[in-house]
């Protein structure tokens, strides 16, 4: 594979990103004076920019290419992660569940959990949780090591202490406030980094017609009707049908409903964004201003793909071909950028993926260092402290939490199995959280027992019934099935992941209602005021003007994503 | 008093601008047969040029807002 090479002028534009970024933390260092200005931004953070930052802690590494990865393995259907997945649950974390995280000044997940439940219940998400940032961060860290060095031949230690240093100063030097100013920085570098390469990708393969009459190729060369590629919707009868291997109920229901709800609703690294926002109505907003952008995010991070895939059907080696036989998709985007942007345009694209690399790992310190202090440290180990003992801590967090993702990131490069299990067993963790908030927030019956012996049940289930299932064409093991028995084979990976959510959910939903009518309530209505629904006064917006209110933009983008899964259809 | 973003974004497009327009200017058109023959430095170093100077405008213009908001009211009795 041959790489690319930079120019002086390329260097030049990413060490000004870097002095940018830097001085972002440099300017901010003067306004952390407590623990909530460096964890929380001292809630004063505007809807657009808690918005912003809100998609762009997302947009870390794993979605960039990712998604892009996605787009050529399985063509537009990638979308419904967006149109089908995110929407929705966007939405719905804006309207209905902001109301109880930023109205009971709970300062993080955990944190409303033990208000509306007990200690263990928050314990066991604050620990999974902050384990489970650090890995994140970890891989993000190896995978932009990874790729930097097969793509420009940079040092593998080298990527990862620079990345991991200017991470570290401008975290440390301005708190929550510099990792979100920074992530609406590297939003807009994001933006406009890769937009010039979808718009040159577009022009080159002749327009959206001459890029689904490429992709019918690669459609009819996998054994699928010509239209599998380009259309969203059509051929999701049957799994056989379309190169995702999912039907539209498994989809709706596993991802629109199971796992996007589960991430957008109860993921603390994207919910502390809003937890910043400097009102009730701006915390509201925030996920639904995040939603604008991230619906037309597909354009930006899938187009790519599908165009390198296109491409690579009708010229031939447009991506290098794996140790498997397989075209590696995971390099659909550096290798767009290496083909159309000459040096200058290159330069900016490449800081545009650091610049995304970045704000995941930023994403996931920042989280990682709030429950880390405020749900283990000030719980479980030193209370009663001053408030200036716990932003010391919160800054000790920060690089202790940047070195423990040096370590993950080395682990993989050594142990790669490891981290699949650890991200495997943190999905049976994560899979079942939103029947807990459901219940908990909607039904103030649901009791604590309940709520915690419901988690455990639902991550068994996720457990159960990932080790007695297996993918189409994967031996028993760390792909599944490896409780001895295999009782069920899906057509795909994403269906067997699809469906342990949907397990994982309807485990903990029955056992928490179960649990909950037969334990006795721990908590008063008026213990529970602000928490759940029914004990909470409602919102009384009637003094806005209709067009400001939350719902009015929140059944725009509703409506605005039917419209986009009926033009992809 | 609080940084607004809208400062160092501005700023950092706006040079970004400015570099790739003299970058696309002073270039030798052959790198361009990678882009179509398209001069994308010249023509998004502009787009990126205006970007960046209306996210400047609207930080100067809203810093000008406030200020003159709080002489205003220190002003009155």
């Amino acid at each position: 594979m041959q790489q690319i090479r930079l120019g002086g002028i390329d260097y030049a534009i990413l060490i000004i990103y870097f002095v940018f970024v830097l001085g972002i933390g440099w300017a901010l260092r003067r306004v952390i004076r407590s623990s909530e200005d460096f964890f929380l931004s001292g809630r004063s953070i505007p809807a657009w920019i808690a918005g912003l930052a809100f998609i762009s802690a997302n947009l870390g590494a794993q979605e960039v290419i990712g998604m892009a990865a996605s787009g050529a393995k399985y063509g537009i259907m990638t979308s419904h992660f967006y149109w089908v997945g995110a929407m929705p649950a966007m939405v719905f974390v804006g309207l209905f569940m902001m109301p109880f995280y930023y109205g009971s000044r709970a300062r993080s997940v955990p944190e409303y959990l033990k208000l509306r439940f007990d200690e263990k219940t928050r314990a066991l998400n604050a620990i999974t949780f902050a384990v489970m940032t650090i890995f994140s961060s970890g891989i993000s860290m190896y995978a932009l090591a990874k790729l930097f060095e097969l793509v420009l031949g940079w040092s593998f230690h080298g990527s990862i202490v620079l990345s991991a240093v200017i991470v570290l100063v401008y975290i440390f030097l301005g708190g929550l406030t510099s990792a979100i100013y920074n992530e609406v920085l590297q939003f807009f570098l994001i933006v406009l980094g890769f937009l010039p390469l979808v718009l040159l990708g577009l022009k080159d393969v002749g327009g959206w017609s001459g890029l689904t009459a490429k992709l019918a190729t690669v459609a009819t060369n996998a054994g699928f009707e010509p239209g599998a590629w380009s259309h969203s919707w059509k051929y999701m009868d049957s799994p056989s049908h379309n190169p995702m291997g999912m039907e539209w109920f498994g989809l709706v229901m596993g991802l629109g409903f199971a796992l996007s709800f589960g991430y957008w609703c109860t993921d603390f690294l994207v919910v502390q964004r809003a937890m910043a926002a400097g009102s009730m109505t701006a915390a509201r907003r925030t996920p639904l201003i995040a939603a604008v952008p991230k619906m037309l995010m597909p354009a930006l991070v899938i187009l790519p793909g599908m165009l390198a895939i296109g491409l690579h059907a009708a010229r031939g080696g447009f991506l290098p071909i794996g140790s498997d036989g397989q075209p590696n998709y995971n390099l659909a985007i550096p290798m767009m950028l290496g083909h159309y942007l000459p040096s200058g345009l290159l330069g900016l694209g490449l800081t545009a993926l650091m610049a995304s690399f970045m704000s995941g790992m930023a994403g996931n310190v920042t989280a990682f260092n709030s429950v880390w202090t405020y749900d283990i440290y000030q719980t479980h180990i030193r209370p009663g402290q001053t408030d200036s003992h716990y932003l010391r801590v919160g800054h000790a967090a920060t690089v202790f939490g940047i070195l423990a993702s040096v370590v993950a990131a080395y682990s993989a490069t050594r142990f790669n199995n490891i981290l699949d299990m650890l991200q495997l067993v943190f999905s049976f963790v994560n899979g079942p959280l939103f029947a807990t908030f459901l219940l908990g927030m909607f039904w103030r019956r649901t009791t604590s027992h309940g709520a915690f012996y419901g988690l455990l049940t639902g991550t068994i289930t996720a457990a159960l019934h990932y080790g007695l299932t297996l993918p189409r064409g994967s031996v028993p093991g760390i792909k599944g099935g490896f409780l001895g028995a295999v009782l069920h084979v899906y057509p795909s990976e994403m269906a067997l992941n699809f469906w342990t959510a949907l397990f994982a959910w309807t485990g903990c939903f029955v056992a928490t209602l179960l649990i909950s009518l037969c334990t006795r309530r721990t908590k008063t209505d008026d213990e529970l005021r602000g928490l759940v629904h029914s004990l909470t006064p409602r919102i009384q917006e009637g003094h806005m003007p209709w067009y400001k209110r939350p719902v009015t933009l929140a059944v725009g983008i509703l409506v605005a994503s039917i419209v986009l899964n009926v033009i992809f259809w | 008093m609080r940084l607004d973003v809208r400062f160092p974004i501005g700023g950092m497009f706006t040079v970004f601008g400015m570099i790739l327009t003299v970058y696309g200017i002073v270039s030798d058109p052959a790198i361009y047969a990678k882009s179509l023959g398209i001069n994308v430095n010249l023509w998004w170093g502009l787009v990126l040029l205006v970007f960046g100077l209306v996210m400047l405008g609207l930080a100067i213009h809203a810093h000008r807002k406030s200020k003159s908001s709080v002489t205003n009211s220190t002003s009155t009795p």
